[in-house]
Order: structure tokens, then sequence, then C-alpha cells
């Protein structure tokens, strides 16, 4: 009965966050989309379970990738579209040779950055199709043009795709606490650092309380994907709807207390803001998210 | 990371549900908890098979009388009393404050004259922390012990402290030199509630029942050797109280939250709910899940290093604001019957404005998180 990280799982965690502190750091050029797919193919990314590892590795991947606001289509790839894959199909994904997204209501992620879309309950098209844009620039839309489609494998796996969504939450929820902490320590005003005010730390600690609920909530339904527990479609659901409210809380209380500079484009909070509000809003939202617990409780 | 049981913890737990099933009444399930606990006799009864048993004191030393269980079997402990609505032990205050504190800075003596008394419910213990001006800043209490010769003698008042009306005893943090710096000016005392001076008086709250006593303090006669660690360390002490206070407290709240919000559930299935309230009863759950799942995740940590972790810390503080939510919820889910007392919501809406305010209120949590967790700087 424990649910601790063990110290494996912490390095892991440790080795991600440096490895993408030093290529996507906060201070890099944000318009170029480099995302050094073949690096991550070679870390071993696309395909934990080469090394024995598991769902609860890869949360804590996507936790760190949502750290730094990665560009890249891993989400798609390995969080939303794996588990429909062939043997042979993902292969190509750990080798770094294919990209994959999945159609959710009509919109598909990276629609123009990835080779194929699962769509229509299992079937796999070529990534072709008009691109709309979305709240969070660096995660365009596009519409699937349905055309030489293909029967895919595997299965889909609602509980894990929200559960990646979650653990990603969690990781931009924790970037923007750290850099309003930051923030409050060094910014002086009144001759002090605003962070003494509790005007200004309160609503920091309420951030807190939250990420570490949403942790809470994000390893019990990786832990319930990777073990295939039952109860892992209703702690998916609890932990989609809560982190990614979190993060979108945790942006929008560390843009107050940044004040002016938290407002402007050259800050980088606004890229995990609308990394959140993208997260909130994919797939299945919060109010809809509660609803579903509430019918399963009141059965 | 397992959330299984282990084969021990699963152990546990059966024989502590079969016994539970043998032992405890129908009709003593579901409580409404506040002063009731201190009302029926039953409850004190009840304690002493939990001791018999061997359920009270878990995680103390054997050679004190406890199992020397690890915190997981205290965690199962209040998860399966929750699931079953059944009463806690009395003695809560020993044994997840004074037995602990004296158990680390007791003397032998001290250990062998107070501990088995706890775990047994024969001695009951209450808490002398709060002040009428010192409530959340606990250095600044004013109580005074004055040493003549081979005895304290002891002025002041205490309040908020629940048990104290039926107590036996009572943990007392007094300040024993006026010119000595902060911190090092208090002096913590086991003190006899039958004492001459020592009078109590009930303090009526907003649920028109008396869970909490003033205690007033006239002159009373203290043996030295009733102090526990040294004259002056009477703060390194109040801090071991409060830590043993923190480690397993969660649980404990997780487990009160969970009873109710089952009540709640079993409410709302007999009912047309709307969707709103649909909703809310889901993010209630959610929270509780959260809960839940920050406990365990705190426990991995207690039990390596045997001090609470950060993890822990915003529990009480989202806990005690999820429960005033719940009851709110109940009186909106009664929809016009909410307005009438039924006994049981009516009790716990009130009595939950407590507790954003007891054991921490939510104000000085918030910054304990933000400077001993955050390290934000000092806002005083």
């Amino acid at each position: 009965m424990d649910l601790a990280l063990s110290d494996d799982q912490l390095e892991l965690k440790q080795q991600a966050r440096v490895w993408l502190a030093d290529r996507f750091p906060l201070d890099r050029d944000w318009e170029a989309h480099n995302d050094r797919w073949s690096e991550l193919a070679e870390l071993g990314w696309f395909d934990v379970a080469e090394a024995g590892l598991g769902f609860v590795e890869e949360a804590l991947l996507l936790e760190e990738l949502g750290y730094a606001c990665y560009p890249g289509p891993y989400i798609a790839t390995v969080g939303f579209a794996l588990p429909w894959l062939s043997a042979e199909q993902r292969a190509r994904v750990a080798a770094g040779e294919e990209r994959w997204s999945v159609d959710v209501n009509g919109l598909v992620p990276w629609l123009g950055a990835v080779d194929f879309v699962v769509s229509d309950g299992g079937t796999a098209y070529p990534a072709r199709g008009e691109t709309v844009a979305s709240v969070d620039p660096s995660r365009p839309f596009g519409r699937l043009d349905k055309a030489d489609g293909e029967p895919l494998a595997g299965n889909r796996n609602l509980p894990r795709a929200r559960t990646a969504s979650a653990a990603e939450a969690l990781g931009v929820a924790q970037r923007a606490l750290d850099l309003g902490i930051e923030h409050a320590k060094t910014r002086l005003q009144f001759e002090k650092a605003i962070g003494t005010y509790q005007a200004v730390s309160h609503p920091l600690a309420q951030t807190y309380t939250d990420v570490e609920l949403a942790r809470s909530l994000v390893y019990w339904a990786a832990w319930c994907v990777a073990e295939k527990d039952e109860r892992a479609p209703l702690a998916a659901a609890a932990a989609m709807a809560f982190a990614t409210e979190a993060a979108v809380a945790a942006c929008e209380r560390s843009i107050q207390v940044h004040g002016g500079i938290g407002f402007t484009w050259e800050h980088p909070l606004h890229r995990f803001y609308k990394r959140a509000l993208w997260l909130e809003g994919f797939g299945s939202r919060p109010a809809e998210l509660r609803l579903e617990i509430a019918n399963a409780l009141l059965e | 990371m397992d959330l299984r049981d282990t084969p021990d913890e699963a152990r546990f737990r059966d024989e502590l549900r079969g016994w539970i099933a043998t032992n405890l009444p129908a009709e003593k399930r579901g409580g409404r908890g506040g002063a009731q606990r201190f009302e029926d006799p039953f409850v004190r009864e009840w304690s002493r098979k939990l001791y018999e048993a061997g359920y009270a004191g878990l995680t103390w030393p054997r050679e004190y009388g406890g199992a020397g269980a690890p915190y997981s079997f205290q965690a199962i402990l209040y998860e399966e009393l929750a699931a079953a609505q059944a009463a806690p032990h009395v003695g809560v205050i020993g044994l997840s404050m004074a037995g602990p504190t004296i158990i680390a800075h007791g003397t032998e003596e001290q250990k062998a004259r107070y501990l088995r008394p706890i775990l047994a419910a024969d001695e009951i213990w209450c808490q002398g922390f709060s002040e009428p001006d010192a409530g959340s800043d606990l250095a600044a209490v004013r109580t005074r012990a004055e040493r003549h010769g081979d005895v304290y003698v002891v002025n002041g008042q205490k309040v908020w402290s629940s048990f104290a009306h039926i107590a036996e005893r009572c943990i007392l943090v007094t300040q024993s030199d006026p010119d000595a710096p902060r911190y090092r000016n208090l002096t913590y005392l086991l003190v006899d509630m039958h004492a001459p001076g020592v009078e109590v008086r009930p303090l009526r709250q907003i649920t028109g029942e008396a869970e909490f006593n003033e205690i007033f303090f006239s002159d009373v006669e203290v043996p030295v050797e009733n102090r526990l660690d040294e004259e002056g360390n009477g703060w390194q002490v109040a801090m071991t109280t409060l830590l043993h206070e923190r480690a397993t407290l969660g649980f404990a709240l997780t487990a009160t939250l969970d009873a109710a919000f089952g009540r709640l559930l079993e409410e709302a299935r007999d009912r047309e709910v709307d969707p709103r309230v649909r909703e809310e009863l889901a993010r209630e759950w959610i929270e509780l899940q959260a809960l839940r799942y920050t406990n365990y995740r705190a426990l991995g940590t207690y039990e390596r290093t045997g001090v609470p972790g950060p993890e822990g810390s915003g529990v009480k503080l989202r806990w005690s604001e999820a429960n005033q939510r719940l009851t709110k919820l109940a009186r909106e889910l009664r929809g016009p019957e909410g307005i009438l007392d039924d006994g049981w919501w009516n009790h716990q809406q009130l009595r939950s404005r407590g507790n954003t305010i007891e054991a921490g209120t939510s104000e000085v949590l918030r910054n304990i998180i933000a400077e001993r967790v955050l390290g934000l700087p000092r806002s005083r």
C-alpha cells in the first residue's frame, strides 16, 4: 500500500528534467519547432517497454515534457495513438520513423506534422487535410481528409489517453508554480521581495496544494492503467478533470503574481498557459468528466 | 509504488474487519462525532476493547505496549473504522500527541507511569496549548510556571481544549522564564487534571454543545518530575507533539470525509439530482480521492524518514475546505428540507466551520507552506 515513486522512477524523472532543460530552455527560440524526434528515439522514450518500464514511467516522462513545454507530437504518438498500433507499427514508432495522431471530435492534433492518424474507431489514414489554428500555437489541429484507410490491429484505451493529458498538465502546473515562486522571491517592491506579502504568497500556496493533489491523482491513475485495475476509467477521468483545471489555474495565478511582465509576449508564461488551455479543452472537458463520474457513482 | 496491500497488510485488514463485525453493535455505528463521543459511555468501553484486541497504539514500540507496526497499519485502522462508521479510540490526544511525545522526550519513569493507561483508555489526556491571547502564536503563551523547590506553581488560562472535562491528564505548555528569548522560554509539563486549583469550564460552541473547554490554573502545584525534557525546552517538545499530530492525521481526516461522502451519496441515490449538483458531487469525490492518494504518497516518505514530508502539508487545509463544501452540498441536495435540522447534516454544517480554525488556521497553514515548503521569505 504505497504510492511513492521508487528511487529508479525518481532518477528517470530527474534525468528527463535535466535533458529537456538543456534542449528546451525557457529562453529558446519559441518559433523554431525542432522537436529533436530522433534524439527521443535514441533515448528510448517511444518504447519504454523495451527497457522494462511501463505506463507509470511514461506518465513521468509526459509530466516532464509538460514541465518543459515540449513542442513535438509525443503525447499524440505515445499517449494517444500507441494502443491502436501493431507490433510492426510500434517498431517504426520506436525507431523514430513514424509519428501518429488521433482524430477526436473531428480535430487532429499536429495533422501537418504526423504521418498517420487514427480515426473512425480503429482505421489508420495517411495524415492529409486542412490545418486549423488552436489556443496553443505549438499544437495546431487539422481536419482529416479520410482516404486510403487501413484497419488497425490494436484497441482504444481512453483511460490511458486521459491520464497522459493529466500527466502533461501536472508538469505545466508545476512549472507555472516554480516560475511564480522564483519571481516572488526575487522581485522587490516597497523594498521587500513581493513573496513576503501574504496576498502574493497565499495564492502560490493554493497552487502548491493543487499541484500535490493533482500529482496524487495522476500517479494513482497511471498505476491503475499500468496494472489494468478496474478503477482505471474513473481514476483517469478524475485525474484529467483535476489536473487540467489545476494547470489552467496555476498559470493564471502565476501570471497575476508576475504582474506586468507576466502579461508580455516576451515572458514564457503565456506558452504554458496556452498549453494548459489546450489540455483542458482537448478530448473531454472537466465538466463532462465530472458528469461521467457522477453517473458512475449514482448508478 | 504498489497500491495493493502487502500480504501482511491484507491479513491485518481481514482480521480487523472480522473483529469489527463481531464487536461493534449495529446501533453504535454512524455517530455524528462532536460531543457525542464524550457522552456515550460505550465510547470508552469500545476504546478498551480496541486496546484489548491490540488495536491501540499500533505504531508505538512494543516495549511501551504498542504493536510496533508500520504506519500503513494505522492507516488501515482509520480506513476500516471509518468504513464501519465506528467511533475512534477516545484517547486520541494521548495516542497521537501525548504518548509519542513522552516516548520521544520522557524519562523511563514517565514512560512506565503514563503510556499504558493511554492505550487502555484508563486515562484520557487533553491538550493545554492555545490561550485567549496565544492561538496561532504558541510561543506567546502566558500561562506561568514558577519553580518553587520540588514543584512548579502554575497560573494561567488555556482554551479550546477538547476532552478537558473528562480528562485525567493534560499536556501543558507553560511560560517558565519571561526574560528568556522567544522559543527558549517555554517548559512542557504533564499535569494531573484532578490537582487542586485546576478548574474546567465547558465552552459552548456554535453547534450548541460543549466539545471544548477553558482550563483555569490557580496556584496548581506540578511536581518537577512531571516536567517533560529540560526547563526552557518546551518549544522543541511541543513541536514533537505537533509533528506527531500531523503524521497520521491525514488518514484520520480523510477517513471521516469518506464516511460523510458515503452518507451523502446514499441520500443522493434516493433522489432526483440535477446536473449541477451531480457535477459538484463528482468534484467532491475527486477531491476525496486526491486527499486519499496524497496520504498514500506521504506514507511512503514518512515510513522511510520518520518525518512527515511536504506532500501531506496541504492535506488538512484542503480537507477542512472540502468538509465545509460537503455540508453545503448536502443541504442543497435535500432541497426545501435542507432548512430542517435533520440531526446530522445540520450539525456537520455548523461543526465544520471550526475545521478551518482548529489544529492550525488555514491562514497559518498557507504561511507554513509558503515559507517552509516553497521557500518564500517570511511574512513576519
